[in-house]
Parts: C-alpha cells; sequence; structure tokens
C-alpha cells in the first residue's frame, strides 16, 4: 500500500508552510509537495486599472520583495510605452535593485539560515533562531543585520521612507540620488566588505562540515534559467535570458524576456495552488529549471566584478569542470557571492556622475498592446505580463515570481530528503528541521519564512497510496 | 451692504449680508471643514461637510449655502457636529472604492486628509464595493468613478470658469455618477477643450493626469481662484 507523509508546514494553516509527502506501496517516499499560494486573485484585482498605477500596486503582493515588483512593473510599462529610458534611470533602478539583493540574501543566511550551520540540526527549534545566533555568536548576528540595514539604505536613498514607493515609474524613475544619499551609501561600504568576509570565512567551515547536506538538500539535474549579459556575465536587470543544463551545457541562450511565453509553458497542477512553469522545448516536467542565485551563478560566464569573480571561480570548481553546481544546499554561497557583487556595483556607481542626472523620465503614450518586465529578484527570475486596451487599462495580467519557478525543485528536494529520513510511517523529528532547511534554501518567499525568529511554521503530513493521512505534524 | 453682528465659536464677528457663514468664519480665522466647496465657484451644499449649529435652529446648517444674518449665535465644533461629519465621511468611503495606498491622490487627497483630522479610524458601515470603471480614454486625463465622491466641483469649473460644460451629473443616489458630454467616453467628448480644470478642482484621486502613479497627483487650486479673480478684476491685461 503507498503512503503520504505531510510535512505540512506552508499548509493553509495561516503562514504555515505545508508539505506532503507521498509514499508509494514498497513503504518508501516516492514524491513530495511543497504548497504555496498563488498570485492569481491578484492578477485578476488589477484588470481594469491604468498601467500606470501598477508600480504602485504590485509591491503590496509580497511584503519581503516590493521592491522586485515595482521594478518588474514599471519595465512592463516602459515596454507598453515601447520606450528605452534614460541612462540615468536604468543604473538607478539597477542601483535599487542591488539593495534588494543585498538586503533580501543577508536577511536569508544571517537571520534564516545561519543558526541551522551555527547551532546544529538537532538544536531546539526554540534556540535555532536569530535569538539563539545572537547568544552563541553576538558579533555575527550583529553585523548580518548591519548588512541587511546597507540593502535598505540604498532602497531608501532612492525611493524615500516609505515601505512601497513607487519610485520607479513607467519611463523611468522619479527622482535620483543626491550628493547626500551619495555619502549616505559609500559610509557603510567597508563594514559591508568586512561582514562579507566574515560571512564567507563562516561558509568556507560549514561546506566542509555540511558534506552530507550538499549531497542530499536537492541535489538532483535540472535546467537553470537567468538573465545574462550578452557575453554571458552575470545580471541582474537587464540583459536576455539563458538555460543551461546540469552538464552545464548552454541549451538556450539571449532569449527575449519579452517573449518569454515563446520557450516559457505553464502547467497548472490541480493539487497545487501554483502554476509550474517549465522550458516549454522539453515539456512538462522534463523542461523543470531553477532560478535564483545558484541558477543565475550556473548560467553565468563571469560576475564581472573582481572580488566577486574570485569567490566565482571557486563556486563553478563545485561543479567538477563543466557540469553544473546542481545541490541547492549551494543556493547560500551563491547568495554570498552575490551579495558581494552587488557590494561592488554599488561601490561603482557611487563614483559614477550620471546617477545625479536630471534626465530620469521617457513619456509616451500606448505604443504596444502588451508588456513584459523582467527583473532578477533576490529568488529568482520575476516576470510581469500585461495586456493592456488601446486606453492602457490592463486587460490581463500575468505574474511569475520565483517562488513559483522553483516549486517543483522544492518538490524534490523536499522528497530527497525524506527518503533520507523517513522509516516507516511517522514523520521523525530529525527530517522536520531538515526538510524546512531544504526550502530556506530556495528562501521562498512565504509570509512565514520573514518571521522574525527565523522559525519556519510547518504543516507536514505523510500520506498513503490512497490518500490517507499516516502521521501529520504541525508545528509553528 | 449692509453689514451684520454675529457670533462664532464665541467670537464676536461682522460681516457683509451678502456673505456665507463659511466666509465669515473664514475670515475670521476659523476653519470649518470642507470638501464640496471650491474658491472661485459658487457652493452648491453638496457633501455636508461645512454643517454647523445655529443657537435657536434645530437643525445643522451647511456653513457654504447659508447666509449670514444678525445675531447668528453660531458653533462650528461640537461633540454632536463631529458625530456627524465622522459619519459623512465613512459614508462617502463605504460608497465607493477607495485604497489611499495605491492612489495617484495618496497624500494629497482632500477626503483623505479630511479623514485624518476627524479622527475616522475606521469605517463602521459595510462597503458597498461598487463596480466602477476607469474612463482613460481622454489624451491627457483620466476619470476613476471609483474615488469619485460626487462633489460636483468638476463640473461647476467645467460650465462656470471654462464654459465648455462638458461635465455633468447623470442618475441617482448610488446610480449617481459623473458624465462626459451625453453620456459617452471622454475622449470622445467633443465639448471638451482639455483645459484640465476640472482634473485641477478634484478633491481626490478621480480625476488625474493619464500616467500618473501613486501618489503623484499634486494640484495647484489657487490657479483657479486666480483665474476667476483675474477675470473679475480684469487683471490679465498686462500695463
Ligand atoms: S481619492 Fe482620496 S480617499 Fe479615495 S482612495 Fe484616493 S487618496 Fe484615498
Ligand atoms: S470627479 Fe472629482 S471633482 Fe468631479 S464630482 Fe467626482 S470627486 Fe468631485
Ligand atoms: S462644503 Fe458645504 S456642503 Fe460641501
Ligand atoms: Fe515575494
Amino acid at each position: 500500500m503507498a503512503q503520504r507523509i505531510i510535512i505540512d508546514p506552508v499548509t493553509r494553516i495561516e503562514g504555515h508552510a505545508k508539505i506532503s509527502i507521498f509514499m508509494d506501496d514498497a513503504g518508501n517516499v516516492s514524491d513530495a509537495e511543497f504548497h504555496v499560494v498563488e498570485f492569481r486573485g491578484f492578477e485578476k484585482f488589477c484588470e481594469g486599472r491604468p498601467y500606470s498605477e501598477m508600480p504602485g500596486i504590485t509591491p503590496r503582493i509580497c511584503g519581503i520583495c516590493p521592491v522586485s515588483h515595482l521594478l518588474a512593473a514599471a519595465k512592463a510599462g516602459d515596454a507598453i510605452m515601447a520606450v528605452s529610458i534614460p541612462p540615468a534611470a536604468d543604473k538607478l533602478r539597477r542601483l535599487m535593485n542591488l539593495g534588494q539583493l543585498i538586503q533580501s540574501h543577508a536577511l536569508s543566511f544571517f537571520h534564516l539560515s545561519a543558526p541551522d550551520f551555527l547551532l546544529g540540526w538537532d538544536t531546539p527549534q526554540a534556540k535555532r533562531n536569530v535569538f539563539g545566533l545572537i547568544a552563541s555568536n553576538a558579533d555575527l548576528a550583529r553585523a548580518g543585520i548591519r548588512l541587511r540595514q546597507f540593502g535598505q539604505e540604498v532602497i531608501q536613498v532612492l525611493g524615500g521612507q516609505k515601505i512601497h514607493p513607487a519610485w520607479a515609474v513607467p519611463g523611468g524613475v522619479r527622482s535620483a540620488l543626491t550628493e547626500e544619499g551619495r555619502a549616505r551609501i559609500r559610509a557603510w561600504l567597508p563594514e559591508a566588505y568586512a561582514t562579507t568576509k566574515t560571512a564567507f570565512d563562516l561558509w568556507k567551515k560549514v561546506l566542509d562540515s555540511h558534506k552530507k547536506e550538499v549531497e542530499i538538500f536537492g541535489n538532483f539535474p535540472s535546467l537553470f534559467m537567468g538573465l545574462v549579459e550578452p557575453d554571458g556575465t552575470w545580471e541582474h536587470h537587464g540583459g536576455k535570458l539563458r538555460f543551461t543544463d546540469s552538464s552545464g551545457s548552454i541549451i538556450a541562450d539571449q532569449l527575449d524576456p519579452q517573449k518569454y511565453y515563446e520557450y516559457i509553458g505553464e502547467s497548472v497542477q490541480t493539487s497545487s495552488y501554483l502554476k509550474s512553469p517549465y522550458y516549454s522545448p522539453l515539456g512538462f516536467p522534463d523542461g523543470m529549471y531553477r532560478v535564483g542565485p545558484l541558477a543565475r551563478l550556473n548560467v553565468a560566464e563571469q560576475m564581472g566584478t573582481p572580488k566577486a569573480d574570485v569567490e566565482f571561480k571557486k563556486f563553478k570548481k563545485l561543479g567538477r569542470g563543466r557540469s553544473a553546481v546542481t545541490s541547492s544546499f549551494l543556493y547560500h554561497y551563491a547568495r554570498l557571492i552575490e551579495i558581494l557583487t552587488s557590494i561592488e556595483r554599488v561601490e561603482a556607481y557611487m563614483d559614477d556622475a550620471e546617477l545625479l542626472s536630471e534626465d530620469l523620465r521617457a513619456d509616451a503614450g500606448i505604443n504596444s498592446l502588451r508588456g513584459v518586465g523582467v527583473s532578477e529578484a533576490p529568488r529568482g527570475t520575476l516576470f510581469h505580463d500585461y495586456t493592456v486596451d488601446r486606453d492602457g487599462l490592463l486587460r490581463k495580467v500575468n505574474l511569475i515570481v520565483a517562488t513559483g519557478q522553483n516549486n517543483l525543485a522544492m518538490n524534490q528536494t523536499v522528497a530527497q530528503i525524506a527518503r533520507h529520513y523517513v522509516r516507516g510511517n511517522t514523520i521523525p523529528e530529525p527530517m522536520l528541521n531538515r526538510v524546512e532547511h531544504g526550502i530556506r534554501c530556495y528562501d521562498p518567499c512565504l509570509s512565514c519564512s520573514t518571521h522574525a525568529i527565523g522559525q519556519m511554521p510547518l504543516h507536514v503530513q505523510l500520506i498513503a497510496p490512497d490518500g490517507t493521512v499516516l502521521h501529520e505534524v504541525a508545528r509553528g | 451692504m449692509a453689514a451684520k453682528t454675529l457670533t462664532i465659536d464665541g467670537k464676536q464677528v461682522s460681516a457683509d449680508e451678502s456673505v456665507t457663514i463659511l466666509d465669515a468664519a473664514t475670515d475670521a480665522g476659523i476653519k470649518i471643514p470642507t470638501l464640496c466647496h471650491l474658491d472661485g465657484v459658487y457652493d452648491v451644499g453638496a457633501c455636508r461637510l461645512c454643517l454647523v449649529e445655529v443657537a435657536g435652529i434645530s437643525k445643522l446648517l451647511p456653513a457654504c449655502t447659508t447666509k449670514v444674518s444678525e445675531g447668528m449665535d453660531i458653533k462650528t465644533d461640537s461633540e454632536r457636529l463631529r458625530k456627524y461629519r465622522r459619519m459623512t465621511l465613512e459614508l462617502l468611503f463605504a460608497e465607493r472604492n477607495h485604497v489611499c495606498a495605491v492612489c495617484v491622490d495618496n497624500g494629497h487627497c482632500e477626503l483623505q486628509a479630511l479623514a485624518y483630522s476627524q479622527g475616522m479610524d475606521h469605517v463602521r458601515y459595510d462597503y458597498c464595493f461598487p463596480k466602477w470603471e476607469v474612463d482613460n480614454t481622454h489624451t491627457l486625463f483620466g476619470m476613476d468613478h471609483n474615488r469619485c465622491i460626487l462633489c460636483t466641483r468638476c463640473v461647476r469649473v467645467c460650465w462656470h470658469i471654462e464654459g465648455a460644460g462638458t461635465k455633468n451629473v447623470s442618475g441617482r443616489g448610488g446610480k449617481a455618477r459623473i458624465i462626459t458630454d451625453l453620456n459617452q467616453p471622454w475622449g470622445t467628448a467633443d465639448t471638451c477643450t482639455k483645459c484640465g480644470k476640472c482634473v485641477m478642482a478634484c478633491p481626490t484621486g478621480a480625476l488625474f493626469n493619464k500616467g500618473s502613479t501613486v501618489g503623484e497627483m499634486e494640484r495647484d487650486r489657487t490657479k483657479l481662484e486666480f483665474i476667476v479673480t483675474a477675470r473679475e478684476k480684469k487683471q490679465w491685461i498686462a500695463d
């Protein structure tokens, strides 16, 4: 009799992640499913609104990554106006995205994941959190919090104090960087570099002591997708899309993000609430791909900044030559390298006089009835696809978010971990912590993943082939 | 030009018999909340926010349309008035769809500012959630009926300052709405001169410059008043 284990951390228990683990007739784990809420309702809600309001509306989708939605919405607006925005505006948007990458990755690494690395899997949940980290390594915890503040400062200097600034708008941005803002950002740089170095030192130790995790936390073949520059350099806000496979070969390159629907299909899974995008030439589910830091580094040939490139070479070696780095545990490493290149890029912008320019916003009417905005959010490629009528009112909205694109990979990660720990018909305690971390590798943007105490409320079910729930654990 | 003597909030005031309680109070430095009133055009008493108490009269009177008279004893602030004003505001919010956080007028909206100043922290009535459309057919401006409070400021400036007569009110009660020409899309209304006075007059995010994003609609209403005064006093004739 096949059975099902549900780790339901992301269940519909408000703010919980729900996980189902399916058992086969032989009593082994066959599959797993991490349930994520989707954005359909939101897409519907926007219909009938002027597209120009979207940079104000869409940041409300997610309190964790409002900046990513802001930038993608503004870009989709550029496409509807069919304008190329002033160079200064493009640089300023990029600067804000770099701030977002830094703050989000710092939160993921220091607040959410470091407690697991440093305190150990089997430390009681009550202590395995940022407070436990403060108790055991106050300096590290503080440095991590400050690094996040630095990223937030970059965002605030540009967008103002408001939580959801509609600072980026169709055609450009509303305001430039000021001398004063530049000085504020500059002042943080030495500390940001120092903290990043500490993080890399710590990570090296983690890598030595977590060989098993590298093996089983989402280590499987898949495609990877991310933006790259024309020469294959890491990108985060412009460029074109590239897909590579797990042997590291490029299978498609310089794809126009505006036409994503020509190579990305969206399969709707009945059991889940999310659309699962796939690379359509390979079909579903073979065309499954991962996005986010790991994927961006897999598709890139270099980071394009000196310090990050040193680490990037070491990272690539983990793929043993030509093949891609396939373990999702290494998302953490990729995240640190992205923090480093972001800091380097922010620093370079501090010497760029164009960021003080007053030519910031192109103006135009409706010149294209469909516009797609693509940007690399901290968690992966984000697509905003708007169809408007002649008057600029939205007729159709399609959003493809990172967590949706990684959903299948998260399922496989959970299944792989479960296979190592589930024996019989119960959910063993050690598995819970590891499954939780397996999901955390992807840093999914669920409200639960931001809980300040850094612990993900889980609801896990073990399910038999006939649908019977064999065992169920909820903890929050 | 006979002068009347009256009392507003205990303050002795003298005002010409032709002026309203609102004018007299404003001259005396007393602020009465208003919403449909707009300097430069006549008043219609549509919003009822300016209600005041007059001694000896049991019902509340709108300050913007009530003329002063001899010996009036007026109160512009009381528990009763505050209660009614809050209620009026709550009804305005419940009637259509106001989502300030994403509104083009956020931070500059008169309705929103009044809600703050009158301490309206929640709405006790059920929201109607009506289905209203956005008219984005005009080349320069947009109209979001979801945010319209039917103050008719736009109608009055359109008829009496610009003289175009494009805007009107159609329907009654919950179905009432601002229309352009013969109830047709604004972009097809031939009489519209594209002057933008209505956009400048609107107290909320209902009328906006096309392409505006959150909080971007800042209006300079003194320009409207300037046009009127300039016309009456022939100030535009350069010397
Ligand atoms: S019109 Fe004013 S009250 Fe209505 S949503 Fe906009 S800001 Fe809020
Ligand atoms: S559109 Fe604006 S000015 Fe006109 S009635 Fe509505 S709220 Fe008043
Ligand atoms: S201001 Fe007097 S009724 Fe509106
Ligand atoms: Fe998010």
